[in-house]
């Protein structure tokens, strides 16, 4: 299959890998995906507690190759924005920036659903009760 | 000068050896003949170069050429090896013994012949992919007629104990099929030795054209026949009907003599290669290779390199180096390899697995840029695994309770 080139310049130069210090009450983690379906990512914000800003996003991604630019591309969005912002990211926007071919649309929903799981994690540590976000089939 | 793209899926598919196109060109111009034209010289000729082919093609396999059975492949092989048995001995049983490892045009004959009444037993096999001789001989009935097991698997290269299958297919008065597309031309085959009944082999598998195969069918000690699957002019014994694909065959005779030549001369020269491939990459951190390494074909290895996703290991040179991986993250279903999975890897190793196939024309120095590169990638998407970080951290990645898709 081949690949957009948007698709291989994340993946050749993926930005905002890292980790964040999970245990801090600034920093959200989604952690989705499963090793049996060739497909872990796990997205971290730092988000300022004052403003409601997020200052700096990592990601690590198990995953093949539009996984990984779903997720670096997810993060260079997320930088910037505030937490309430953040929530109205669709996966539909990272498969059009990215060209994503139907049979990778899975990637994209996967960093959609790692932003929510990450903000969610941000908001239970600071009191903020749950987002409900509808399910999905992926 | 290191010419690029490098070609390792020599399991897939194998570029033609020139000396076999220039036996083939000019039976598409001069020699044009229909095989079966018995009344001129444009037919006699045809029918004399099918007739050498045979006699080359017979003597890779220790077989009598008069047993040769020309098909368009492998496939249509295993499909009129598999049900021509079926139906030719529906009187002496129903009953068809495979493995779980089989190339899926066996395994998806056999469940056409489950539809028409036939029962089918789907031996598993052992964490070397070897199967056990044991529940193979459990498994024989008095309705038994027939044992289809590869003679090398295509994805991880085991090399199935053919001799000791057909000894109990044998005893117990069935036959022995053998999808023998991987082995034949690359270590040595001899049906009489192996006592094989029945076996399908192709000619781009090793360094021939595409689009031609044969069945050894054997004649004597049993005489067995199939029933035809293609009904027309009654060619090949009344086995295959169809115009013989003369210029196919004349390549698949050509392949074959090279290969018979030419098989303990490459096989040392890639064996040496796969192993020094092969024993670089084991230096990474958690890599497995699959497969029992004593009886495997010379030049494959299929290796899992934990916490990194096989395609997006790929997508790291794939630019560069065309080789196949068991992840199927392009595949609706997302199911890594049904081989490896037999093997009773967990879909996390399945999905993490690359298949080297190495060949005539592979070079020291493909190999060792194909080691770097492999090697480069895999520290660079383990850096990028979350999976990585917590085996790192001492984290059991197997309790966590993931959310499954």
């Amino acid at each position: 299959m081949a690949y957009s080139d948007k698709v291989i310049d994340h993946y050749s130069n993926p930005k905002n890998v890292g980790t964040l210090d999970k245990a801090s009450n600034t920093v959200g983690t989604g952690l989705v995906g499963a090793p049996e379906c060739g497909d872990v990512m796990r997205l971290q914000i730092q988000v300022d507690n004052a403003t409601g800003i997020i200052t700096d996003a990592k990601f690590k991604t198990f995953g093949c190759g539009s996984a990984i630019a779903s997720s670096s591309l997810a993060t260079e969005w997320l930088k910037g924005k505030s937490v309430d912002e953040a929530v109205k990211i669709d996966n539909m926007d990272l498969v059009e920036e990215l060209n994503l071919p139907p049979v990778k649309i899975h990637c994209s929903v996967l960093a959609e659903d790692a932003i929510k799981a990450a903000i969610n994690d941000y908001r239970s540590k600071n009191g903020l009760e749950q987002l409900v976000f509808e399910e999905r089939i992926h | 000068m290191l010419k690029l793209p490098i070609y390792l899926d020599h399991n897939s598919t194998t570029p033609m050896d020139p000396r076999v196109l220039e036996a083939m060109i000019p039976y598409f111009t001069e020699n044009f003949g229909n095989a079966a034209s018995r009344n001129h010289s444009f037919g006699w000729h045809a029918e004399e170069a099918v007739d050498y082919a045979r006699e080359q093609i017979a003597q890779l396999i220790g077989a009598d050429p008069k047993e040769i059975i020309f098909t368009s492949g492998a496939t249509e092989g295993n499909n009129l090896g598999i049900k021509g048995v079926y139906e030719m001995y529906a009187s002496k049983g129903n009953h068809i013994i495979t493995c779980t490892t089989e190339h899926k045009a066996v395994l998806d004959t056999c469940k056409h012949l489950e539809k028409l009444g036939a029962e089918v037993t789907y031996l598993e096999v052992q964490p070397d992919g070897l199967i056990d001789l044991k529940a193979l001989e459990a498994a024989m009935r008095p309705t038994t007629i027939l044992v289809a097991i590869m003679y090398a698997n295509n994805e991880i290269g085991v090399i199935q104990p053919v001799k000791e299958i057909s000894a109990i297919a044998k005893k117990h008065g069935a036959l022995y099929f053998s999808d023998a597309v991987q082995a034949v031309g690359k270590i040595p085959v001899d049906v009489i030795a192996d006592g094989i009944d029945i076996m399908s082999f192709t000619a781009h598998k090793m360094y021939g054209p595409k689009g031609v195969g044969a069945l050894y069918v054997r004649r004597k000690n049993p005489r067995v026949k199939v029933t035809a699957q293609i009904d027309g002019g009654g060619h090949e014994r009344g086995m295959r009907s169809g115009t013989l694909n003369v210029p196919g065959i004349v390549g698949f005779g050509k392949a074959a003599e090279i290969a018979r030549l030419d098989m303990a001369g490459d096989t040392e020269r890639i064996s040496k290669l796969r192993d020094k491939l092969e024993n670089a990459l084991k230096v990474i951190d958690e890599t497995y290779v699959n497969g029992n390494p004593a009886h495997r074909l010379p030049h494959v290895s299929n290796i899992s390199f934990k916490y990194v996703e096989g395609e997006g290991l790929m997508m790291g040179f794939n630019k560069d180096i065309a080789l196949s991986s068991g992840s199927a993250c392009t595949s609706a279903s997302l199911e890594p390899s049904y081989v490896l999975k037999a093997l009773g890897l967990g879909d996390d190793l399945a999905h993490s697995s690359l298949r080297f196939g190495l060949g005539r024309y592979t070079t020291e120095e493909q190999i060792d840029y194909t080691i770097t590169a492999v090697t480069d990638t895999v520290l660079k998407l383990r850096e990028m695994s979350p999976l990585w970080e917590m085996f790192k951290e001492g984290i059991d990645i197997d309790a966590i309770q993931w959310a499954h898709h």
